[in-house]
């Protein structure tokens, strides 16, 4: 497919790529491509000049503090965070990864991207609110925090506005997580998932159900589908399933990532 | 933009214009017809190159990102009529009926046995998960992967 012309910038350093986001409203950051590039093709969005981020070395990487709070950069890929002996720290990061497509899916996308894209079907988000992890974004005038909660805004809108980048995702110590999703063949597309994490309580974020994920409470795995029932769930009908099967389904997932996260 | 790559041990260096794909300007620009264009939307893996090592559906990628890349496609496998281990031994088990899937198979493939020269079954089917067959059914594939794995 030949794509609406653009042009195409490559910063080697992120000062140099906020510059270039914030100099054309129609300036659209390029991280794996594994989403955005069939967008373009689908015409679903045609930016005029694409900032490819892939020469920044500050946005790559992932670090472990002596605490256990490890620091991502966005543009670090599922395969090289499954690769990584620090994202051990919290095995539930790579686990998820791992299941994300395939191979070169794997070897081209990024953490950034997922979230990003906030495509409500996408593994990340979930799994990033369930384990409460912390969202640094910059822009021109500097940086702020926000948890994953305040992150996700609505389907392909995030908190990252025009001319801003995700600089940097902060995930706290912690292994007692859990992952579960139903989806179209193995390491498919997501028909509906559940990431569980426990801290005190159960944090239970659910995926494909609403525009972003939805957060979820319990005191044990025994209470779980009632949480997730009180959440009166009114998930999307597609070809896939309809919101009923979607609203069943978030509630065994939730239950069997909760199971996981208490093992 | 200028683009600069290497292909298969040839250096090339082209005018492109940003808008075009990588596996536009492999078949269009350098004339290397190898990979092929299944579904251009991600799905079918027939487009699957090496990209500095890196396997990569080269239909998600901007020639201009390649620029600086060694870039390794089907057409480099072969060394003249001599085919690689894997090239005989999908011959030898039937692994292809139409051959369209072909090229980005012993992509992936050859990136699997590359990077672990023992793939378990299970590892085998999981290195090929982004390839589509419409014809074989996949075993025969499998088979061949199979037979070159040590
Ligand atoms: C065949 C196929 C199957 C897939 N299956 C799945 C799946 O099952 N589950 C899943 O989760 N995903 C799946 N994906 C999507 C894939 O994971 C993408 O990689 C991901 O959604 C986007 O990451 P990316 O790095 O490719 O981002 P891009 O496509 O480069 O960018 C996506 C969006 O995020 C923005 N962006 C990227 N990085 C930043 C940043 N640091 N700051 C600000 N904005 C940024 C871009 O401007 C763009 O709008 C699939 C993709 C393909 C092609
Ligand atoms: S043509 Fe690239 S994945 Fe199908
Ligand atoms: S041999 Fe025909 S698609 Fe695989």
């Amino acid at each position: 497919m030949l794509l609406r012309e653009v042009e195409y910038v490559k910063p080697s350093s992120l000062a140099d790529a906020l510059a270039a986001l914030a100099a054309n409203d129609g300036a659209r950051a390029l991280a794996g491509g594994q989403t955005l590039i069939n967008v373009m093709k689908a015409r679903a969005a045609s930016p005029d000049v694409l900032v490819d981020l892939n020469g920044l070395d500050e946005l790559k990487g992932i670090e472990l503090a002596a605490d256990g709070t490890l620091s991502i950069g966005p543009m670090t890929t599922y395969a090289e965070l499954v690769g990584s002996a620090e994202a051990r720290a919290r095995p539930i990061l790579g686990e998820v990864c791992a299941q994300i497509a395939d191979v070169q899916v794997r070897n081209r996308g990024t953490i950034g991207g997922n979230l990003c894209s906030n495509d409500p079907t996408n593994h990340l988000p979930p799994l990033m609110a369930a384990v409460g992890a912390e969202l640094t974004i910059a822009g021109e005038d500097g940086e702020r925090t926000v948890p994953a909660s305040a992150f996700f805004l609505g389907v392909y809108m995030t908190a990252v506005q025009q001319g801003e980048l995700l600089t940097r995702i902060t995930v706290p110590a912690g292994k007692r997580d859990g992952f579960a999703a139903v989806t179209l063949g193995v390491d498919g597309t997501c028909i509906a998932n559940a990431a569980a994490s426990l801290d005190g309580s159960l944090r239970i974020a659910l995926g494909c159900v609403d525009a972003v994920p939805v957060l979820v409470e319990a005191g044990s795995p025994d209470d779980v589908r009632a949480a997730v029932r009180a959440a009166k769930l009114d998930p999307p009908s597609d070809v896939h399933a309809s919101g009923a099967y979607r609203a069943h389904l978030a509630e065994v997932l939730a239950e069997r990532a909760a199971r996981q996260a208490m093992r | 933009m200028e683009v600069t790559v290497t292909v298969n041990g040839t250096a090339y260096e082209r005018d492109v214009e940003p808008r075009k794909l990588l596996i536009h300007f492999l078949r269009d620009d350098l004339d290397l017809t190898g990979s092929h264009i299944g579904c251009d939307t991600g799905n079918c893996g027939a487009c699957s190159i090496i990209v500095d090592g890196v396997l990569v559906k080269s239909c998600m990628l901007l020639a201009v990102q390649a620029d600086g890349s060694e870039i390794e496609t089907v057409e480099g496998l072969a060394d003249g009529d001599r085919l690689t281990e894997l090239q005989q031994a999908f011959s030898d088990h039937h692994a292809l009926q139409c051959g369209y899937c072909t090229p980005g198979m012993l992509m992936s493939a050859t990136a699997l046995l590359r990077a672990n020269a023992s793939p378990s079954d299970e590892e085998i089917k999981k290195a090929l998960q982004g390839n589509i067959c419409r014809c074989t059914g996949y075993w025969n594939i499998f088979e061949a992967v199979k037979s070159v794995a040590r």
